[in-house]
């Protein structure tokens, strides 16, 4: 319970907000190393405070951060949570952001185990929740280690299999130092060495990356001028009320998600604020959110009003989605036609009238038919499967740029094992194997060494 | 007559602890079979080398003896791995293997409360599971109120070559036959363990024209933080190196069977980091030659050691191997390489401070559990010996943690993971080894010199004053600042280093890797000693990594102050698997430090035991 934990804790999905809290000694520091406003560590306990959550330079969102200092907290712990925009792309964001700079993704019901250990939830209430814990904490090892393909696991396993066998090099240079016939590990070896190594971890990270559209979904964005129609378009492909609807333009502030199963391949559309110039600070926020999701967007679905003739917004959303996967849908169908659209030439249009069904399934259609055309490469994949895996292969590859730099500086090689053997360690977490004896192990069977 | 402290076997283990006990005060009792053989270094002369050396600094720093005795014994000295970084920097002694037995005997013969007795026990005296002394060979009985077991390579030796099997110690000497079983009755498991050591070789028949020459380090080393040099550098003895020959690996290769060891003879098992020359040309048979070091014992007599050639042929193939080397193709062997089994018990059966479960007041340290190497050997003994002395005065014993020192380190092996082979210390058995350096070995573990009593006054004050030397030696750093000036950015571009934009402290100046103190010593007068300055470059250059390995042990400790209650029944904790369930019971861990580190038990296995230690506590 030294560390500190992180999980989103409200349910992903449709909602105005989402929190991710986290819980331990480093909460307080961790949030501050990527939050851009207040110095954290300098505000008083039990405040909220307003700001922005980065990764490096880039914005990831605009939250609030709630500082609760121990001991008065759930935890008993210095708590965190971050209030931030409910999508789940950008909670993810922040979470993957939380992992990398030190905190550990939480196991089931680790917040209420850790009020108990320290003493905030009395004996009768921890009875229940010791018995999820006990049950969840070996279901969810099994299910870590499960969701892990074969070609992944082995991957992992050949390459670190390369860095024991670095490791190894290194450790029998320095416990049989005068065995002459052993090969010195050079540092240039050693640069050469990492330089592939980093290479090759990249690339199953990037792949990761890539495979979330097998794993979790095409990013559809739909998006248009305020009270086109979007939401209701969302809420019939859903099937289902979600999304806030109602005829003020402009109530759908925050972007609102849904998942649907077309053809066995998730979508994963993401409603968005209407775009319209506007003063409202809150409301013009949501606008450039919804303009930025366009470039994540694997899937744009540009919604016009038939009632209205094309605006400039319009246009504007045009040429911006000119470049993506795009299908434009023409709403309102059973309204006059005051849209003119003769002028343009635009492929993968549908028309509908969402406060029917008119026109959903031409859209669907549309949505199987164009990633049809697309080529999207299901098998063969090499990639991590969760946050928690993704997050350890990139603090491996930061431990291997570590190990680097402090080449290039010129650090002695019991500096730079230090982070080579982080890095075998984590990679070890991925596929679940702890360090014990291993690199002893391979050095003892592959030099010859002994009095 | 009764004792308070009995230490039974007067090898490295057993002067360590007999020394620490006596000098904390308890009337104590060695017993050898053998006065002659006391710190006896029956294979190789030398002392220390990678994690080992550090060991000795570690015995020094805690007020016991092998470090002294070393600087006095010193034939040549070392700083090993000077150019990888200073986590791995160890002293490497060739020692006197006369002389240093010698001022052992000297030391121990001129300290109070201590008192030497040539004979053989057999038996231990226990009633209601507590040590109450030691039976004799001729039936005598010795009481004591504790009881230290440094026995060595000696319970049931058999000494091997070829098909010979001999019940003998080292030297001939006689082996102990009964205290095994006495052993097995009271409990404890015993395994079979073996090693071996190599031949010993007339200097005068060396033709050393066909070796090269290594000569030890040109500035002096001491082991012990008193500093005192006794041999200058000018004066050291050289070892020599040669390599096998293709005839040396097939005279091997057809006599393999004849060796004891692939003849089927041996029961032991042998240590993975020291294989004999068979075993090398065996598993490693794409290697032309391997090296070896001839190694001079003493100045006293002609023996030459064979590093690296560790044998159990029959004599007349030794002969043959011996001559199949280049330079000794004459050479007369004084004594045959052999291997020598013998029995030890299971070191999980132990506690932290080295009392044995099963046994309230008996310890053991040293080769009876499993370990190998005279360093590893004292540095058992030292604390066997402190901790039976805390026992009797009823404090609590001395645990050293895996962060302080490579002692821990062996320790916690011992007791949390067991051997199955003889057990070596080695660098990357250690997590924090960036902690646990050679040259902080005092600051590391001085205070807990101090605390149990090893430390006199005097030392002590002194050691005070070096930490605060440090202290102001960096404040200095810090606080002198120098600024880009042209001829301050001159001198920088010669070092060679990137001259200053902004002004910096010294501090910040030394943290640039290619910046030396003599650097500094441009800008300041450094009134500091070498060791002094030493602490504060190495701070200042690693600063980032040291952090990162203390936030590392930080963790650990954490978890070493969760205590596991010692009459827990794992049978008892609802959802451990029943793999962490056997391997918890087996080993008992003392804390949840210790028990995350039991291969076979994984962290869910701890969130259980945590959540039920805390509901049941």
């Amino acid at each position: 319970m030294n560390d500190t934990i992180v999980a989103i804790s409200t349910a992903l999905g449709v909602g105005a907000i989402s929190i991710v809290r986290l819980s331990g000694p480093e909460a307080i520091e961790i949030v501050n190393n990527c939050f851009k406003g207040k110095d954290l560590t300098k505000v008083k306990t039990h405040t909220i405070n307003y700001g922005h959550i980065i990764d490096q330079e880039e914005i990831i969102d605009e939250v609030l951060v709630s500082i609760m200092k121990a001991p008065k907290t759930y935890t008993t712990e210095d708590v965190v949570e971050i209030n931030c925009h409910g999508g789940i792309i950008s909670t993810k964001r922040i979470l993957e952001t939380m992992l990398i700079h030190g905190a550990r993704l939480a196991e089931p019901g680790e917040f209420t185990k850790r009020a108990f250990l320290n003493g905030r939830i009395d004996l009768v209430k921890s009875e229940a929740v010791m018995d999820i814990i006990d049950s969840k904490s070996e279901e969810a090892n099994k299910l870590a280690l499960s969701q892990l393909t074969g070609t992944t696991s082995n991957m992992i396993k050949t390459f670190r299999e390369k860095l024991k066998q670095l490791l190894a090099s290194i450790e029998v240079n320095i416990d049989y130092p005068e065995y002459y016939d052993i090969e010195i590990i050079t540092k240039d070896k050693i640069k050469k060495e990492l330089t592939t190594m980093k290479q090759e971890l990249q690339k199953v990270i990037q792949e990761s990356k890539n495979s979330t559209i097998i794993k979790e979904g095409i990013k559809t964005v739909i998006i248009g001028r305020p009270n086109v129609g979007k939401s209701s378009i969302l809420n019939k492909l859903l099937e289902q009320e979600k999304a806030i609807v109602t005829d003020i333009a402009g109530t759908t502030r925050d972007i609102v998600e849904g998942e649907i199963y077309l053809d066995g391949i998730l979508l994963n559309i993401i409603d968005t604020a209407g775009i319209r110039t506007t003063d409202d600070i809150v409301e013009k926020i949501g606008v450039e959110k919804s303009l930025s999701m366009i470039d994540e967007a694997d899937l744009v679905i540009v919604v016009l009003n038939n009632n209205e003739p094309l605006t400039k917004e319009d246009e504007e959303i045009l040429e911006k989605t000119k470049d993506k996967n795009r299908i434009v849908v023409i709403n309102k169908n059973d309204l006059e036609q005051k849209l003119d659209l003769t002028k343009k030439s635009l492929e993968n249009i549908v028309k509908t009238n969402a406060n029917t069904v008119t026109g959903i399934q031409e859209l669907k259609d549309k949505i199987i038919e164009l990633f049809h055309l697309e080529t999207i490469k299901v098998k063969d994949y090499t990639y991590l499967t969760n946050a928690r895996q993704i997050s350890l292969a990139k603090q491996a590859y930061q431990s291997l740029e570590e190990a680097e730099k402090s080449l290039q500086e010129n650090l002695p090689i019991d500096m730079i094992e230090i982070d080579l053997k982080n890095s075998f360690d984590l990679l070890g977490e991925i596929i679940g194997e702890s360090y014990s004896e291993e690199i002893l192990d391979h050095l003892f069977a592959n030099f010859c060494v002994g009095k | 007559m009764k004792y308070e402290i009995i230490v039974v076997g007067g090898g490295h283990a057993g002067c360590e602890a007999a020394l620490a006990s006596a000098r904390k005060n308890h009337k104590t009792l060695l017993i050898t079979s053998n006065i002659k053989n006391i710190a006896d270094m029956p294979c190789n002369p030398s002392i220390g080398g990678p994690a080992k050396g550090i060991v000795v600094r570690e015995i020094d720093a805690l007020g016991g003896a092998m470090g002294k005795t070393a600087d006095k014994a010193a034939l040549q000295t070392k700083m090993l791995n000077t150019k990888k970084g200073p986590a791995v920097q160890a002293l490497r002694f060739q020692a006197d293997k006369i002389t240093y037995p010698k001022e052992m005997l000297k030391t121990l013969n001129s300290t109070e409360n201590l008192e030497i007795k040539e004979a053989m026990v057999e038996k231990l005296l226990v009633k209601d599971k507590k040590i109450e002394g030691v039976e004799l060979e001729n039936g005598e009985k010795i009481l004591a109120s504790a009881v230290i077991l440094t026995t060595g390579t000696y319970l049931k030796a058999v000494i091997l070559t070829g098909s010979t099997r001999k019940s003998s110690g080292p030297h001939g000497e006689k082996e102990s036959k009964f205290l095994s079983d006495n052993l097995k009755e009271l409990g404890f498991t015993i395994k079979r363990l073996k090693t071996g050591t190599p031949q010993r070789i007339d200097k005068n028949t060396i033709d050393y024209s066909k070796t090269k020459e290594e000569k030890g380090d040109n500035i002096p080393h001491t082991f012990s933080f008193d500093n005192i040099v006794y041999r200058q550098p000018e004066d050291q003895i050289s070892c020599h190196l040669i390599y096998t020959t293709q005839k040396t690996h097939d005279i091997i290769k057809k006599h393999l069977k004849e060796s004891s060891m692939y003849g089927g003879y041996v029961e032991g098992i042998g240590p993975r980091y020291c294989p004999s020359i068979e075993d090398k040309v065996v598993r490693f048979s794409d290697k032309e030659r391997h090296q070896l070091f001839l190694e001079p014992e003493s100045l006293y007599y002609d023996d030459i050691y064979i590093q690296g050639f560790s044998t159990s042929m029959p004599n007349d193939i030794q002969d043959l191997m011996v001559h199949s080397l280049p330079g000794l193709e004459h050479a007369k062997i004084l004594k045959y390489g052999y291997a020598i089994e013998y029995d030890a018990i299971d070191s999980m059966q132990l506690k932290r401070s080295l009392e044995t479960k099963l046994i309230e007041n008996l310890y053991t340290a040293g080769q009876i559990n499993g370990t190998s190497g005279y360093e590893e050997a004292a540095g058992q003994g030292l604390i066997a010996g402190i901790n039976a002395a805390l026992k009797l005065e009823g404090k609590e014993p001395l645990i050293l943690k895996r962060n302080e020192a490579y002692i821990g380190v062996l320790i916690d092996d011992l007791v949390t993971k067991g051997v199955k082979d003889p057990y070596r210390l080695l660098t990357s058995r250690a997590e924090y080894r960036l902690l646990l350096r050679n040259d902080n070995a005092d600051l590391r573990l001085r205070d807990y010199g101090y605390q149990v009593g090893l430390i006199s006054e005097e030392k002590y004050k002194r050691f005070c004053q070096k930490k605060e030397n440090i202290k102001s030696f960096e404040e200095l750093l810090k606080s002198t600042r120098i600024t880009p000036k042209k001829e301050i950015n001159d001198y920088i571009e010669t070092i060679p280093s990137t001259p200053l934009k902004d002004g910096i402290s010294l501090y910040d100046l030394l943290k640039r890797p290619e910046v030396s103190l003599d650097n500094i010593a441009h800008f300041i007068h450094l009134d500091y000693t070498q060791e002094e300055q030493e602490q504060v470059e190495i701070n200042a250059k690693y600063e980032g990594y040291i952090k990162k390995a203390k936030k590392e042990a930080e963790k650990m400790l954490s978890l070493e102050e969760k205590k596991i209650p010692e009459n827990i029944d794992y049978e008892k904790v609802p959802n451990l698997a029943s793999e962490a369930r056997q391997k918890l019971s087996e080993v008992k861990p003392t804390t949840i430090g210790q028990a995350s580190r039991i291969s076979g038990v994984n962290p869910a296995d701890i969130s259980i035991l945590m959540v039920y230690i805390k509901r049941n506590g």
